[in-house]
């Protein structure tokens, strides 16, 4: 509509450059110049530095051990993501938006809370703590806690983004290929996970992307031990303060990648699903 | 209530409650248990303590800095990326969800590189006797990067919404560009905004990763309340850390009531307008 060329509210000739071009200084300062210094510190000594500070032994496990989370965390949030999904978007019931906030609740939450929670569940003065000790199960300070506190801060999101999609599409289909002699699971294979797959995928994109970045809810239960429960995001603290900030910056450039990939997957998704909206 | 023949409710149901439940509520509710473990008087005395008082100070402060910052910034990019048409719009667009996806401890030591006296940015700042690595700037900086996109994504699709009738009626009423702007346009993004703002301040609150790499963290100064959480568990002061972290857990509470009501308002807002 702004393209017949009448002039709005803050398209004078003063106004809108000048409004541009803050807006540009600002996202090159606060954005760009983030972005930028990750590589240019991490290849500042030449690519063979680079790739060394990359296979030091610490760094791949950590790698690793990150990877290794996100193969369990991802596809358990994308299963309850698709379970919460199917039950607040195709029936009714009392408190739909009291479990609607519970799903979300771990957006507000801070992720040095939520690692100190785990704490008073799974460790030494927690809860089962001592039943586990006892059982000889160890959860805290290892991989299960890990996998528990990415679990919690990324709950939410294949929820929040195939939410919307379902809730708009109601259930006509579904109802229709049940109709039709479909099994459920059928039905949910079939017809409501294909009307969603841009939204799933890009929940699970997203997912991923949080599991392996996730820093502060981890720190708390993983105990950073060097080469055992250290992931990446732990891993380049714990090369920062070495003062090996050439190898802090080669394990970060790993997980900027991961995070541009994540935002041209958003690109794709918006490209092959025009209608979606946010 | 319209009746379904979809199957699966038991079942997604069922599997929904348990998994929040357990990975959700479970552990919040043996923080809270810890914390009040401690009883009211040791509760209060721990959470105002000095250094706890002093942490706060500095979060909030630092958190209402932050949102400030991005409150009018976030304005100004919606601004650009929904009225405007340039060369590298939807780079910019895309560039906004960089703060999300960027791991916050990555996020940290990019910016601590930044901002320290020999980087990019410390460089011209310190001549001016800015100091902003290691001092409280430095965390209002960590916050400003991680709750970029809230106020952008909040007033984006409001703006988008906007019609030209309204502002080509008060242009006709003869008012001027300010006046549209300041009775017209603002009140009805201002809603969303609110919104976008809150949960910038919410995240900020809360924000651990980017702001230790680049806070200093010396206490009473540049002590966040999430590292005292933290320097606390290191201590074996379990009661300590549970206390403090209960705190956290409150403010996010009431920011996320404050959220969900201004939402509700804005939604009523909304439907009255059109």
């Amino acid at each position: 509509m702004s393209a017949k060329g009448r002039s709005r509210v803050g398209d004078g000739p003063v106004f809108r450059p000048v409004l541009l071009t803050l807006v540009m200084l600002g996202a090159a300062l606060l954005i760009v110049g983030p972005l930028a210094i990750i590589f240019v510190e991490a290849f500042k000594a030449g690519l063979g530095v680079y790739l060394s500070n990359l296979a030091a032994p610490d760094t791949v496990h950590a790698i690793g051990l990150t990877v290794l989370t996100a193969l369990v965390a991802v596809p358990v949030n994308v299963a309850f993501g698709i379970a919460a999904a199917w039950a607040i978007a195709k029936f009714e019931f009392p408190g739909k938006g009291l479990l609607t906030a519970l799903v979300e609740l771990p957006f507000s939450i801070s992720p040095i809370v939520a690692g100190v929670a785990y704490l008073f569940v799974y460790g030494a003065q927690g809860w089962f703590g001592p039943t586990l000790d006892a059982l000889g199960i160890k959860v805290m300070f290892a991989y299960p806690a890990i996998v528990l506190a990415s679990l919690f801060v990324t709950a939410p999101f294949v929820a929040r983004e195939i939410l919307p999609v379902m809730q708009q599409q109601g259930s006509d289909e579904e109802e229709a290929a049940l109709s039709l002699g479909a099994s459920g699971w059928r039905t949910l294979w079939s017809v409501t996970l294909p009307n969603v797959r841009w939204a799933l995928l890009y929940g699970a994109v997203l997912t991923n992307a949080r599991v392996m970045g996730e820093f502060g809810a981890v720190s708390v239960v993983s105990g950073s031990i060097r080469g055992v429960t250290n992931t990446l995001p732990l891993q380049i603290e714990l090369l920062y303060q070495d003062y090996n900030a050439a190898g802090a910056f080669a394990a970060a450039t790993v997980l900027a990648g991961i995070a541009l990939l994540t935002i041209v997957a958003k690109l794709i998704v918006e490209r092959m699903d025009p209608d979606r909206t946010g | 209530m319209p009746r379904t023949i979809l199957p699966g409710f038991r079942l997604a149901m069922g599997c929904t409650l348990v998994y929040v439940g357990v990975i959700v509520l479970l552990p919040l509710a043996a923080l809270v248990w810890q914390a009040a473990d401690l009883g009211w008087a040791r509760f209060v005395t721990v959470v105002t303590g000095e250094r706890a008082l002093a942490a706060f100070r500095v979060t909030v402060l630092a958190a209402l800095g932050a949102t400030a910052i991005n409150a009018v910034f976030g304005l100004a990019l919606a601004w650009a990326l929904v009225r405007y048409d340039f060369p590298g719009k939807r780079l910019l667009d895309a560039l906004v969800d960089v703060p999300f996806a960027l791991p916050t401890a990555v996020a940290g030591v990019a910016l601590t590189a930044l901002f320290a006296g020999n980087g990019w940015y410390g460089q011209l700042l310190e001549p001016f006797g800015i100091k902003v690595a290691y001092a409280p700037l430095g965390i209002v900086a960590a916050m400003t990067f991680t709750s970029l996109p809230f106020v952008v994504r909040s007033v984006q699709p409001v703006l988008e919404d906007l019609t030209a009738d309204v502002e080509e009626a008060a242009e006709t009423l003869g008012a001027g560009q300010a006046r549209i702007f300041a009775s017209v346009i603002f009140p009805s993004i201002f809603p969303a905004f609110l919104a976008g703002c809150s949960l910038a301040f919410a995240r900020s609150l809360g924000e651990f990763g980017a702001v230790i790499f680049i806070a200093g963290n010396q206490p009473f100064r540049t002590e966040i309340a999430a590292l005292l959480v933290f320097i606390r568990l290191e201590e074996y002061d379990y009661p300590a850390a549970a206390a403090i972290a209960s705190v956290m857990l409150g403010a996010a509470f009431l920011m996320l009531l404050a959220v969900n009501a201004i939402q509700l308002w804005s939604l009523r807002w909304t439907r009255s307008a059109s």
